[in-house]
Parts: structure tokens; sequence; C-alpha cells
């Protein structure tokens, strides 16, 4: 890399908090024109807020903007909406596609920026009555693929092509917009073949040799060694390191990435590692379509009495497994609970057996938000096991139980401290980690014997994290119910479980105790990325 | 398995014409009918129908589906044409005239509605319906009190004779058919109404144009992605209103049309049917709810109407009753809209999990490719 | 307190608040304008015990998430069957509603389950085709009435001795079946005690499903179906329940609202029946996914309140007949009104 090129962007001291909660803290940064740079961390390290400050993301805007500043060519600047930030030169292609699916590829890379020809209606009822210049459509977009240096086919609909030509059809957009310095790549080659990916790699290369900046986010730690000219640590909203490529090596960077240096917080101490419990649940060839967790062949025993800790990063099949043994996603392969086999896709026949769920997706699968928390708690039970009810006419009425609801979740609440006005308030009303508090109440009124708890800390504060992650540490060690929790932080799985089974690529990577280090937990994680 | 699914929806788009076309293969010696009078109908109806429906041609390509509402720019056109006819303007120039005074009424109409549809995204076709009969309150609300009391209406033979109110017809002699026999021209005993079909293949070549322009390229944008549209500097709400807009001007310039060709306004029931009646004949011509052409209109407006002449006569052969077949025919206009409707919905569930399957397919080929590659690496 | 006040009058809504605040103002200027009151409120109450039911077909429908059941017309046609058959084999007087009834019931069943069937392949466009789905019955039926083969001569036409009457005196038959019963009398109000209870037995039977264990699911349904099928609900069986219920409470609504009007209404009759009853529901508080019991007995009430008494009280404060248009105006309004407000539960 040329140390004569100029200084492209700048970002000093940037800041960013939600509501209190600080994600981003005194991020330094600096780019050079066609300068690479590696953007690693794991999920929730901030990588993508930071990314979203510089391209002037709303919900940035919306929460009250950022601290710090950014200088762009030496001016400062301070984007309000994605279209400043395109105006001034930056690009980025995100990790969901934002194409028109119906239209080719030359109409989506010039989508609201077609060359026009203008006419006499045009004249009079102003320019959006333009005709779109196709010739001309034809050639820029062609000049843009050209630029980006692989081969697709502009005729061909999006509808119609395959994902990584619709990766390229999103970069050759950026591509075609001439005032272009800064392109930003957001996990780019996760939908990718191998080919592809080696394809994009050298794209970069060449955006690079024409002075364009990349900053590139990706998982998969040899590309960007391959790439990138610099790479950049991120933990816990922190930059940690920020060194030439050259100079360091995959080890190194996942250290950095997952490293507790400062307080590396104890693992659990009363951990069950008995070799010789039961085995209570046989996860054999199990996949799953869940959109974005794809589950490909995961074998997993879970011993009697335990937590078993599920993690990985993010889009690499640890939620899916949870969601795919209760029935929620189309799912196969073989599980055996107590040596009976469960029928997967029936959420009913899981429940039957003393299976309980608590989903990650609080508000659209855990929560009934426009109903009291007394429903929330009971019904899965009601309905399932027949508990609060009375019966009339010899059991063929079965009349809902209110003061035997009342009684349940008042328990809960009182259990849980769950804040409420009272159990009659609508469950959208509580906060966040309230909410998840009531989905535990809902499953451990199921009284089951095996209990999936999926991400039970996401988006909710470190108070009621504690709270939740103890609530279901006594919910195990008292009762004995198995329990198996998946979630993407490792600290808390460490804290919280016995093991903690590693999910990359869509299978599990290995299986460690949870008093392993968290280099060994990280290395897992990375191991099998796709 | 793309060849499967493309014969399959060519087979499920052409179902409904291929029906038709069956029905009329059947209808029509039933019927007893000559072919003479046939053509004659069918020209005669393909002159007043035709415009009408292709007002409904660009909401579908913004995406709002089957503009219900399209009824908004029926309502404004007769308003005009009450207004001409009481000024005692004649012939040609009162079309137009009527023309000019129905595009105000038609915008604001056309913008109150698009705004409506905005708040209810997902559900544009039940509240455009149901916005046809608020409005339609409301034109009775300006017609039958309005009119004779606020508006002036010199001219009694079409106030009632209570002082104020639009009569239940209101005749319109003074422009009857003055369109259709501008350039007179009889083919076979077929007379054809060259002059409304002139204003038609103009109203196509606009249609042809429209496509072309920046304004239609954002609408078919807004139509398949609203998202992806926004994100890309389009100001969806406002393309959305447009498209809405023109589609009410297009119906208000079609009743007038419509209306020259039948001679007289039935004030209260003339617009009530014709938002149906349009669209189950886009429909028959093998249009969905997201997808439309000329000719889908074309094709749609013989079928439709072949099939509304020979019903009453050939179920009054079949049945001896006449009324069966005109029964029948309101049966299979409204059968047609449901199975269209019903159509539009499956097919936009299937692709939802095609495109879930198709991920799944590429992430577990990806998988394969990197496991063993990336496992020494560390 | 002015905030609560101000939340208040948000979700009511301000359509509600005018069309409540102007039959509040019908009922204060009905004495000035020379209008009997009593005979007013007789009105009404006597047209919420014919509508009543029909109103009360929304409620499940809306509970299990399948939106406002624009699909009426086929629960009145499965009535109209029971009508017309019961008839035709020869029950009269009050046995004859019973009868019809019991004969509605098998076709609202079989109806109300291809059309809830229907409605789970299509799920998030069920408004639009449930309106279709009434318009192509109608008409179909249209065509049945004409050509199934009823004989019975208070129903077919006279002079082709085939071909079922467009409007059928129920005198003799099933007129004021339940109306008769127990009516009160104070002063000029008269009070169909019997059609009233027959109307609480009904809704009482609602509200003690919503209480049961298969009502509860239905309600959580409606309100998350992605919660409920995590607990384990057979979802479309749960729809399809709902629908059949609303189905056959449309079939009985209209036998109820023929015992009071003493007429039975073929041929396009049911074709717009849906609107008022939706509006209806709308008007008393519903949403497109929430709806109780007290939505529709004050919306039956404030919707009927509007029919009968603006011809009356607007024709003599102004001499002129506006109500039609109001009742359009103003139903259609609220209809829309609740479809352009976002709906909180997921999809």
């Amino acid at each position: 890399m040329d140390n004569q090129n100029n200084t492209l962007l700048e970002m000093k001291s940037i800041r960013k908090d939600f509501f209190g909660n600080q994600v981003l803290t005194d991020i330094n940064l600096s780019l050079r024109e066609g300068e690479v740079l590696g953007l690693v961390g794991e999920n929730g390290a901030g990588k993508s807020t930071l990314m979203k400050i510089l391209f002037g993301a709303t919900d940035i805007t919306e929460t009250g903007g950022y601290d710090g500043e950014i200088f762009l060519n030496g001016e400062k600047v301070s984007f309000t909406t994605p279209f400043d930030a395109i105006a001034a030169g930056i690009g980025m292609v995100h990790q969901e596609f934002s194409l028109i699916p119906g239209f080719e590829a030359t109409e989506n890379i010039l989508l609201n920026r077609e060359p026009k020809k203008t006419n006499v209606i045009a004249e009079i009822f102003g320019e959006r009555l333009d005709q779109l210049n196709r010739s001309e459509m034809e050639e820029k977009a062609a000049q843009a693929i050209e630029k980006m240096g692989v081969k697709i086919d502009q005729r061909m609909r999006i509808s119609e092509m395959p994902v990584g030509h619709k990766q390229f059809t999103e970069i050759a957009r950026e591509l075609s917009k001439d005032q272009l310095k800064l392109l930003i790549l957001d996990e780019p080659t996760a939908v990718l073949t191998e080919k592809e990916a080696e394809a994009l790699l050298d794209s970069i290369r060449g955006m690079s040799a024409r002075g364009i900046a990349v900053i590139f986010i990706t998982h998969r730690l040899q590309e960007i060694l391959s790439v990138c000219n610099t790479v950049a640590v991120m933990r816990d909203g922190v930059l940690v390191e920020t060194v030439p490529a050259k100079d360091t090596n995959v080890t190194e960077i996942t250290k950095w990435m997952v490293g507790r240096t400062v307080e590396e917080t104890a693992a659990s101490t009363d951990v069950h590692t008995d070799e010789h419990q039961n085995t209570i649940l046989k996860i054999e060839h199990l996949w799953v379509d869940m959109p974005g967790e794809t589950v490909r062949d995961v074998n997993l025993e879970v011993k009697e009495g335990e937590i078993l800790g599920i993690g990985g990063l993010a889009g690499q099949g640890k939620l899916g497994i949870p969601n795919g043994i209760m029935g929620l996603y189309n799912a196969g392969g073989q599980v055996t609970f107590e040596g009976r086999e469960i029928p997967l896709n029936s959420p009913r026949k899981c429940l039957d057996s003393a299976f309980a769920f608590v989903s990650e997706d609080r508000r659209g699968v855990g929560l009934l938000l426009d109903e009291s928390l007394e429903w929330n708690v009971a019904f899965p039970a009601m309905q399932i096991q027949n508990k609060y009810l009375k019966r009339y006419a010899g059991g063929l009425i079965k009349w809902r139980d209110e003061a035997a609801i009342r009684a349940v979740t008042e328990k809960y609440i009182d259990e849980l401290q769950i804040r409420c006005t009272s159990s009659k308030q609508n469950a959208k009303e509580l906060s966040g980690g309230n909410q998840q508090k009531v989905c535990l109440a809902k499953a451990f009124a199921l009284e089951p014997k095996m209990l999936f708890v999926s991400e039970p800390t996401r988006g909710i504060d470190v108070g009621a994290k504690a709270l939740v992650l103890d609530a279901l540490k006594k919910f195990n060690r008292e009762s004995g119910v198995t329990v198996v929790m998946v979630s993407s932080e490792l600290e808390e799985l460490r804290r919280t479980c016995d093991r903690i089974a590693i999910v990359s690529g869509g299978r599990i990577a290995g299986i460690l105790p949870a008093s392993s280090s968290v280099e060994e937990l990280g290395a897992l994680m990375l191991s099998q990325v796709v | 398995m793309n060849k499967k699914i493309d014969f399959r929806e060519v087979l499920q788009r052409s179902l409904v014409p291929i029906m038709f076309i069956v029905i009329c293969a059947i209808g029509i010696p039933l019927s007893g009918l000559s072919v003479g009078y046939l053509a004659n109908e069918i020209m005669t109806r393909m002159g007043r129908n035709i415009f009408l429906i292709l007002s409904l041609l660009i909401p579908i390509m913004a995406g709002m589906g089957l503009n219900f509402g399209m009824t908004l720019g029926a309502m404004a056109g007769e308003i005009a044409l009450i207004l001409v006819c009481d000024w005692q303007i004649v012939g040609i120039p009162a079309m137009v005239l009527a023309a000019i005074i129905s595009v105000p009424i038609s915008i604001a109409l056309g913008v109150f509605c698009g705004s409506i549809l905005n708040q209810a995204k997902g559900r544009e076709m039940i509240t455009s319906y149901i916005m046809s009969f608020f409005i339609n309150g409301i034109y009775q609300l300006v017609v039958l009190y309005m009119m004779g009391s606020i508006i002036p209406i010199r001219h009694g033979s079409i106030k009632l004779p209570r002082g104020y109110g639009i009569r239940n017809t209101v005749s319109l002699l003074s422009m009857r058919q003055k369109l259709d026999n501008l350039i007179p021209l009889t083919v076979g005993g077929v007379k054809i109404p060259v002059a409304t079909f002139l204003v038609i293949l103009v109203m196509c070549l606009f249609i042809v144009w429209f496509r072309r322009t920046k304004l239609g390229q954002d609408m078919r944008a807004v139509g398949q992605d609203m998202g992806v549209a926004r994100d890309a500097g389009i100001n969806v709400e406002r393309t959305r209103i447009i498209s809405i807009v023109i589609s009410t001007v297009l119906a208000g310039f079609g009743m007038i049309i419509y209306l020259q060709n039948m001679g007289n306004i039935a004030t209260y029931s003339s617009h009530s049917q014709i938002g149906m009646f349009c669209i189950a004949a886009l429909l028959v011509g093998g249009a969905s709810v997201d997808k439309a052409s000329i000719g889908n209109v074309f094709l749609g407006v013989i079928l439709f109407h072949t099939m509304f002449i020979v019903a009453p006569k050939a179920g009054a052969t079949i049945t001896g009753d006449s009324m069966i077949g005109e029964y029948f025919r309101v049966f299979v206009s409204y059968a047609v809209i449901t199975i269209a409707l019903v159509m539009y919905e499956t097919s936009k569930r299937r692709k939802k999990k095609a495109a879930g399957r198709e991920l799944q397919d590429l992430q577990g080929h990806g998988g394969d490719d990197l496991r063993t590659a990336d496992l020494g690496t560390l | 307190m002015k905030e609560k006040l101000q939340a208040f009058f948000k979700s009511f809504g301000l359509p509600r608040l005018i069309i409540a605040g102007f039959l509040l103002l019908l009922l204060i200027l009905a004495p000035f304008v020379g209008a009997d009151l009593p005979t007013q409120i007789s009105n009404i109450i006597n047209r919420f015990s014919w509508n009543g039911i029909l109103v009360l077909a929304m409620v499940p429908m809306v509970h299990s998430g399948c939106g406002l059941n624009f699909g009426l017309p086929l629960g009145i046609i499965s009535g109209l069957l029971g009508a017309t058959l019961s008839i035709e084999l020869g029950f009269t007087g009050r046995l004859s509603f019973f009868a019809a009834i019991l004969i509605a019931t098998p076709f609202a069943l079989i109806l109300g389950a291809g059309y809830g069937f229907l409605l789970n392949k299509i799920k998030g466009g069920e408004m639009m085709i449930a309106t279709y789905v009434g318009f192509s019955s109608v008409s179909f039926m249209c065509m049945m009435w004409l050509l199934l083969p009823y004989h019975s001569p208070n129903m077919v036409w006279g002079y082709a001795g085939k071909g079922l009457r467009t409007t059928i005196s129920l005198e003799g038959y099933y007129n004021q079946a339940l109306a008769g019963i127990l009516p009160i009398k104070i002063g000029n109000i008269l009070i169909p005690t019997g059609t009233l209870l027959f109307f609480a037995l009904l809704a009482f039977g609602i509200w003690a499903f919503l209480h049961t264990k298969t009502g509860t699911a239905m309600t959580a349904v409606g309100s998350n179906p992605a919660f409920a099928r995590a607990a384990g609900i057979n979802v479309d069986g749960i729809r399809l329940l709902s629908v059949v219920m609303s189905t056959w409470l449309a079939a009985v609504g209209i036998l109820v609202y023929e015992q009071g009007f003493g007429f039975i209404q073929l041929y396009m009759a049911p074709f717009y029946m849906a609107l008022p009853a939706v509006s209806a529901i709308l008007i008393g508080g519903a949403s497109v996914n929430k709806a109780s019991i007290v939505n529709v007995i004050v919306g039956t009430i404030l919707f009927q309140g509007i029919v009968t008494m603006t011809p009356t009280v607007m024709n003599n404060a102004i001499h002129m007949d506006m109500s039609e248009i109001i009742r359009i105006i103003a139903s259609m309004g609220m209809i829309l009104f609740a479809l352009t407000r976002k709906t909180e539960a997921t999809r």
C-alpha cells in the first residue's frame, strides 16, 4: 500500500449510546484513499452501529445521533440520512438485498438514477415524465460491471439470478455512482460460493487500485488477511486493535476479538460435570430450514439435569436448533427424548412431551402483546395440560378459572420480580426485561422436563440480565429440569452453563466444559463459518 | 424446476380466458343470435368500455391491485356531464368541456383516495372498494341536495320537480354517440365507431409511452418492493398517489365516452356497477391482481361481453327462463373476480415459500464447500 | 387526567365520537321537531332485536384474526335455505321457525367449513375475498331460487308455478315467532321480549364460549397466530371453527330478522347485508382484530338509532330526507377509518 495517498476518512472519538446503554466508546479510525480496511468483531461488538453512523442511517438520527467527529477529505461531515452519505461518495452494500425482483440488473444498478431524455410533455408536467434512455442505461451499467471485474448478465432479471449475482448487482450499483470514494461491504461473502467469494476479493483489489477505499466486514478471517491492508478489531464497542494485515494472523485476531484482557469473568463455579449422567435428549442429523439460521447436520447429546449452552455467531444456525426441535420451522432428522422419538414439525407433540421453549423473538412469537400478563403466563399450560380450568357438565365444558390463573401469575410476578401494575396489565406495556421474565414464567408454568431458552438476555438491561440468568439457573438446580440455552454471548454461557456446544456452519463444531477459556470457544465459533 | 413453474403459471394465467372461450363457444349457438348482430354488439361495447378498463392498468403497475376506486372517476365524469348538459352545450365540444371539468374533480378525489390507501397498505383493494361506497354517499349528497340549491342548475328537464336535485335519468341526446359517429364507417354491416377507437388508440399509446418514462419506472419499482424503492430515494407515497390520480382521471374520461354511447345518465346507478364489470372484464382477459396488459383489456372486453350478450338468450333456450341467463352472467362476473383474487393470494404465498427454499439450497451448498477447507486453518 | 381523556378520545376514534354525538343530537332534537320519542325508542329496540344476531356473527371471525366478515351473505344464504325448506316441508307457525334453524344448520356447517378452508389458504387477503365469496354465492343462489324444485304455493310465482318469489310473506309461518313471546308494552314503547331474550341467549353463548379453553385459544390465534402456534394450537383448525360459527350465527341471524320483519327476501337482497353489520360492530368500538359482546350491543343500538331516527327527525327539522345518505357516509366512513388503523397484532 502506498503511504503517499491522501487521508480520505477520519473518525474521531465516536461515541454512541442507545438510551443510556453505551454501545460505542471513543472510536478513532482513519482510512486513506484506496485502502482496504477489514473490520472484525463478534456480533454486538459495535461494527454495524459504527457503519450506520458513517452511512447516516435514520435509526442513529432518531435515537439522538452520536458524539465525535467525522472528516471526509478533511471536511467535517455529519450525515442525517443515507442520501447525504451517498451524495458525499459513500456506498454501502447491506446484508439484506435491496433489489427490485422483477427488474433486470441494469434497471437495478441505475434505480432512481436512470439517464433520461426529455420530451415536450415532461417540459409541461415535470421531469418525472422524462423518458428513460435505455441505451445509455445499458452502457452505464456495463461500465459499472466492468469496473467491478466480475461478469454478470446485465439483462437478467433479479428474480432469476443465483444469490451470488444478486450480491454482485448490488456492488455494481454502488460502483455506478460516479462520486463513490468509499464502499462499505457488510458480510458480502456470506451468500457467495467459494469461487464467487474469490472473484469478489479480486474485485476489491481492483477497486482499491482505482483509489476507492473499502471497509470490509466479514467473519472469514482468511479473506481479511488476503485482501485487506489494515485490520481493525472491535470488541464491546471499543476499537481494540488496528494493525497492518501483514503483521498479524488468524489466531491473534481471534484472541483480540473474544479476549477479555481487563477482567476475565469467572466461569460458573458450581458446574455439573459428571460424565456418567444419563443422556436425556439425543439429537441426530437434525436439519432445520430456518431462514438466516439454517441448521445442516447437528448431532448432540444433552445430559439429564444439566444446563447445556449453545453458542456461535449469528447466522450459523444456533437459533435454528431449538426452533426446529419445537416444530416452529420445517425440520428433519431424529430427536429422542427419554428413549422415545419426538415427532418433528409439530409444536403440540413437543409440548406434550414436557418440552418448553422461550423464543428469541419475544414480541413476535413469545408474547400476546395485546393481552394481559395472566393470559401470557397461563395460556400454554392451559391449552396443553388443561391447567387452570374448571370443568362443568362432566368435563364437556372447560371454563377458564380466572382465580387460578391470577394465582399462578402473581406467584411468578413475585418469584421473578416482574415489574408491573397488576397481573391484568397488557404485556406490551412492560419493559423488555420484564417481558422476558413473563416469557420465562410462561415456560415455568408448563413445569417442563426439558426447557429450551433462546437468547434469554437479548435486548434487556444489565440488571434484568442477571435476574433472568439467575432465575434460569435456580429453576434448573432446584427442579432438576434440563435446560438448553442458546445465546450469542459467550460470557453469559460460561457463567450459567455446565457445558457449551459451539455451532458453526450449521453443525456442532465442538463441545467444551464451561470452564474453557474464551479463546478456545472463540476459535470454535469461527471454525466452519459460512 | 423453473420450467415446470413457468408452465404452471402460464396455465394458470390462461385458465380464465380458456374457460370463457368455452362458455362463449357453447353459448353462441344456443343463443341463436346472428353473427352480424353479435359483431355489431361487441363492436359497440368495445368502444364503450375499453377506455374505462384501460384506467385500471396504472394502479396495477404501481402494485396497488385492482382499483375498485375507479368508480370515483366515473362519478367525476358524471358530475361534469350533468353540468355541461345544463349549460346546453352540444356535441363534441360538450364532451371535451365535460372532460376538462372532470379533471379537477378527479384529481381531488384521486388525491383523497390515494392518501387513504397509503394508510391501508396491504389492504388497498378492500379499502378502495369501501371508498367507492363512501364517495358514492358524498356524490349523492352533491347531486341530490346541492345541485340546484347551492350549485346552480337552470334547466328544468334535469332538475327534480321539487326545485333541487337531479332527476333519475339525465338525457344526453345532445351528445349521444357523437364521438362514435364522428367518422362513420360500416364494414360488412358492422358499424365501427372509428373516432372512439382513435381515442382508445391514443390512450394505448399513452400507456405504452408512460411505461417508459421515469415515473412509470418508479411505479413499477414501488409496485414490486416499496422498501427498496424508498431506499433508492423514490418518494413511494407520492408515486402511489399519482398512480391513483391518473387512474381516476382516466376513469372520468372513460365514463364520458361510455355515457355518450349510452345516450343518458342513470344519475344514481350508472357508476355503481361500473367498477365491478370493468374489473371482471380485465380479469377475463387473463390479467391478474399484479399484472395486466393492454392485450388483456381487449381480449377481456371481447370475451366478457360476448358472454354477457349471449347468456340471457342461451339461458332461456336451456331453461326456458331468461332470468337464469341474467343471473348467470352476474354470477360469472363475481366468480371470475373471486377466482382471480384467490389465485393471486395463493401464488403470493407460494412465492414466499419458494424464496425461503432457494436460500437454504444455496447455503447448504456453500457449507459443504467450505467445511473441509477451513477446518485445517484454525 | 387531561392526558387520560385525550388517550380515551384517541382510542375511541373521531368517527365514532361524531356518530355517537350525532345520535345524541337527534335524540335531543326529536321532541322539539315534533317527533314522538317513545315511538322512536320503540323503533330502535325493535330494529336492534332484528339485527343484533347478524352483528354478533362478526365476533368469532374477528376474534380468530380472520378480519371483518364481509362474507356474511354466505351464512345468510344458509338461513334462507333453512327458511324456504321449512315452509316447503309444511311446517307452520312458531314451529316453522325452529325447523328453519334446524334445517339451516347443516347448510351453515358445510358452507362455513368450505369458506373457512378457503380463508385458511389465503391468509392476509381475507376481507376482499370474503366480500367476493359473498357476492358469488348470492348471485349463484339467484339462479338456484329459480331452478330448485320448490312447490309451496305460498312461495312460488303464481303464474309460472315454479321459481321462488322475491319476497315471501311469513304470515301463518314464523312472523313474530320470537317477538310474540311475552311482549311488554309500556305506554307507546313495545318491547319484543322474546327476540331480545333469544339474542341474549346467543350473546351469552358466545361470551361463555370465549371463556372456555377453546374460546381462549381463538382469541390468542387472533391476537398473535405465531404465539398460538408455538403454544401448540392448531391455528387453521381454530380459524375454521370461527368461520363456521360466524356462518351459523349469520344463518340464525337472518331468520330472526325475518321473523321480525315478516318477510323472506330472496335473490339480491342479501347482497349488501354485510356492510351494515360490519359498520355496526365498528361503531360499537370494535377494530379489525378485536371485538366484544359490548361492541355488538352498543354498535347495533347506535347504528339502528341513526337508521331509524334520521328520517323522521331530519324530515321534520329541515324537510329533507337525507337519512339514506347520512347512513351511507357514516357507516362507510366508519369502515374506512377502521381499515386505515394499523393493527397491532403481528402477522
